[in-house]
């Protein structure tokens, strides 16, 4: 094999492209933002359509603590990031867990919530209109919490091994940008299910 | 050219045997064999959809023709609007896209192979489940072997009450593993396009083609995820017991047409902005001129991904939505056709002067350009509201979108694949062949889809199975069906030069059309890791530079 020259003209002296990982995490949340809009809009569209109760006035009680617990978590995760940039990998550690902890405390929230729902005020999925749209909005919200604890899991079972350094904080990053939108997606829910549609 | 394939001498290549072959494709996460296997895959389910809509044109072809029942027939044209857009136009578009961005850009592969080939695999799975409804979806009610609710399964069709057993559960389904598929391959491609790029090779300097897959990943990913959320919703009532969809518990009907709607318009835009990407990119090269307005065509590309957002509801203007719902779409549909003129215009101003060869995939482009602007026009015809209360679901209809999709999206496709077999497979398809294929087909498509706008106009509607004799539908409908057995000779023509050119065609070598874009740069077929060396480009048109070094681009852009 021979040395070839290239046929090109010369690199231009600086050339750098975004990260791949945030671009591709970033267009993951539009394609999300655009599911979550569609059961947002079909949760609008049948306020106060159901043929029979109960109605989200009579049965929802608004979650205070749990979705500051959430909202919080937020600002761990961020802290999180940011100590694993300037390469704390202990404290990163501490605030990951935190962000574990807060999240499943929200993931707890909704579940007490629907089992009162169910048990007490008997509003299922298939009782009326209003139990279809707020279970499967809800429902899709938590979905993703449950999917983001599990990613935030890993990373923490990893970084308790020892495995995630500093080198690896635009990794963990991509994950941050994933909790975050399912964060202020909840904004969005908390805003329309239980300030909105009451 | 020496960015060619490192060859190493003395090394003796032992041929493998055929289950590694098997092994090194399935497992493979190389965008070219994706890209391969996507359109492989595609052009399998061309051949059922074809053989699907040409027995479609048998039972249409004589008034009270009985040759399937009405319930085959309802299957029929369910699984071949289904299959064609979903398991043909949709992989075969993403197959181009794989297998030509990274090479267009400079890249060695996708951003992320294995999503790539879990994409892959995942639209595979899609279509396998649309079709296993044939065997598993009889269940317990031995009612209903494949979906029989049209490729809009409109509610309450979809209801259980409506359709029992589990032939709409696997069209859901296969729609759903299909459309995670397709956001993954989006993903990625978006990911490629703005973090892979070789030096030099900024925004304003990359081939259209890159820019229009672009605009299309970034429409796939705001179109596909309502669909995919409908798709949720329907299977939350047919499973769950939910009430979205089910007007008695006060559930909407009609919320299920806006929602697939969203998803169904700017699905035509997602397949056609590829095809106008092909167009961008044979034109220039067999007029022997660059591009004709590449900023505008940019701008314009990006506008219509924006405007066709916002024009779903001119599929429902027979449903009687409020007088300002239809003006609204109406204003819209029509602004639509102000950047896509613009398209034509320049496409038009790229051949106006050029020292134009009729090789054969220009001759499917001008197809394209003449076929493409009729469909544009019928289809301003039926943006008007109340032109469109006349003719909605008549065989007008019918006649526009194949108008769009075989003339615009099918014709398109074809100049792709004449332009870059040689670089796929290293061998030319023969021109003779592909004349008689272009000719072939364009009579047959001619005969069908022209005449089929007369029996729309004559009032014959959309989905019935047969008619009664004497309306003046007769021999239209004859002449229609001969039209489609012309097209499937055509087809026949296509398959036999793509198998014949491939072990006899002549050797094509890098550069067979003497064109400009980097992905003639490398050997054909390109070796698996692309490019020898990371190539730097310093215009839109690095191998014109490289031909021409006394009067490169990048002096004038």
């Amino acid at each position: 094999m021979s040395a070839m020259a290239n046929p090109f003209p010369e690199a231009p002296p600086s050339w750098s492209l975004p990260y791949r990982g945030k671009v591709a995490m970033a267009g993951l949340i539009v394609a999300e933002s655009a599911i979550f809009t569609i059961f947002v809009v079909a949760y609008l569209f049948y306020l106060g359509k159901s043929v029979s109760g109960p109605t989200p006035r009579e049965v929802l009680e608004t979650p205070i603590f749990y979705t500051l617990c959430l909202l919080s978590s937020s600002l761990t995760i961020h802290l999180a990031t940011k100590s694993l940039a300037r390469d704390r990998v202990g404290a990163f550690v501490g605030l990951w867990l935190l962000t574990i902890a807060l999240g499943g405390l929200f993931l707890y929230g909704t579940g007490q919530e629907w089992h009162r729902l169910i048990y007490e005020h008997g509003l299922t999925i298939s009782t009326n209109l209003f139990g279809t749209t707020y279970y499967s909005l809800v429902g899709l919200h938590g979905f993703h919490v449950t999917a983001g604890l599990v990613m935030l899991l890993v990373v923490a079972i990893l970084a308790l091994a020892g495995r995630v350094r500093m080198q690896e904080s635009c990794r963990v990053e991509v994950l941050a940008m994933y909790w975050h939108f399912v964060d202020a997606v909840w904004v969005v829910v908390f805003t329309v299910v239980y300030v909105l549609g009451r | 050219m020496s960015s060619n394939a490192i060859t190493v001498s003395g090394v003796q290549i032992d041929e493998k045997p055929w289950v590694d072959i098997l092994h090194e494709w399935v497992t493979t996460v190389d965008h070219k064999r994706l890209g391969v296997l996507y359109i492989g895959y595609a052009l399998l389910f061309l051949v059922v959809g074809g053989i699907e809509a040409i027995v479609i044109r048998i039972q249409l072809m004589f008034p009270h023709n009985d040759f399937v029942s009405p319930q085959v027939f309802n299957r029929l044209f369910t699984m071949h609007g289904t299959t064609m857009i979903f398991f043909v136009a949709m992989p075969i578009l993403f197959g181009f896209a794989n297998y030509l961005v990274p090479l267009m850009i400079g890249a060695r592969d996708m951003a992320f192979p294995r999503l790539n080939a879990f994409s892959f695999w995942l639209s595979a799975l899609g279509g396998l489940l649309l079709y296993f409804s044939l065997v598993g979806a009889n269940g317990l009610y031995g009612a209903g072997n494949a979906p029989d609710v049209g490729w809009w399964a409109y509610a309450p069709l979809t209801a259980r009450a409506f359709s029992p057993g589990h032939s709409s559960d696997y069209w859901t389904l296969s729609l759903l593993a299909s459309g995670f598929g397709s956001i993954g391959t989006a993903i990625n491609i978006i990911a490629t396009i703005l973090c892979m790029r070789c030096p030099g090779m900024k925004l304003s300097r990359m081939p259209l083609l890159a820019w229009l897959n672009l605009v299309m990943s970034g429409m796939v990913l705001i179109t596909i995820t309502p669909l995919s959320a409908a798709q949720i919703m329907l299977l939350v009532d047919r499973y769950l017991g939910g009430h979205f969809f089910d007007a008695q518990a006060g559930g909407s009907a009609v919320l299920w047409m806006h929602f697939f709607w969203i998803f169904g318009h700017p699905e035509v835009y997602v397949l056609i902005i590829p095809c106008f990407a092909f167009m961008s990119e044979i034109i220039p090269v067999f007029s022997r001129k660059p591009i004709f307005g590449y900023p505008v065509m940019v701008a314009a590309t990006v506008c219509i991904g924006f405007v066709s957002m916002s024009v779903w509801a001119h599929h429902m203007f027979t449903v009687g939505m409020s007088s300002y719902a239809n003006s609204f779409f109406t204003i819209t549909t029509m602004a639509v056709g102000v950047p896509t003129g613009i398209k034509i215009f320049n496409w038009l101003g790229t051949m106006w002067g050029g020292k134009i060869q009729f090789k054969t995939p220009m001759l499917f482009s001008i197809g394209f350009l003449f076929q493409f602007l009729i469909a544009g026009l019928t289809g301003i015809m039926l943006a008007c509201a109340p032109f469109d209360w006349q003719l909605g679901s008549s065989y007008f209809v019918v006649a526009h979108f194949h108008y769009v999709i075989v003339g615009g999206i099918l014709f398109a496709l074809f100049a792709a694949f004449y332009y870059w077999y040689p670089k796929v497979t290293g061998r030319m398809l023969s021109e003779t062949l592909g004349k008689w294929h272009f000719w072939l087909f364009l009579v047959g498509f001619h005969l069908t889809f022209d005449l089929m706008h007369i029996p729309g106009l004559l009032g014959m509607p959309r989905r019935i199975y047969t008619y009664e004799p004497g309306r003046g539908w007769d021999t239209l409908n004859l002449l229609i069906s001969v039209g489609a057995f012309i097209q499937t000779i055509a087809i026949l023509v296509f398959v036999a030069n793509m198998v014949i050119s491939y072990f006899k065609g002549a050797k094509a070598g890098n550069d067979p059309w003497d064109a400009w874009t980097l992905e003639w740069s490398t050997s054909s077929p390109p070796p698996a890791y692309d490019f020898a060396s990371i190539p730097v480009v310093a215009s839109r048109r690095p191998l014109w530079d490289l031909k021409h070094p006394e009067d490169p681009d990048s002096r004038y852009e």
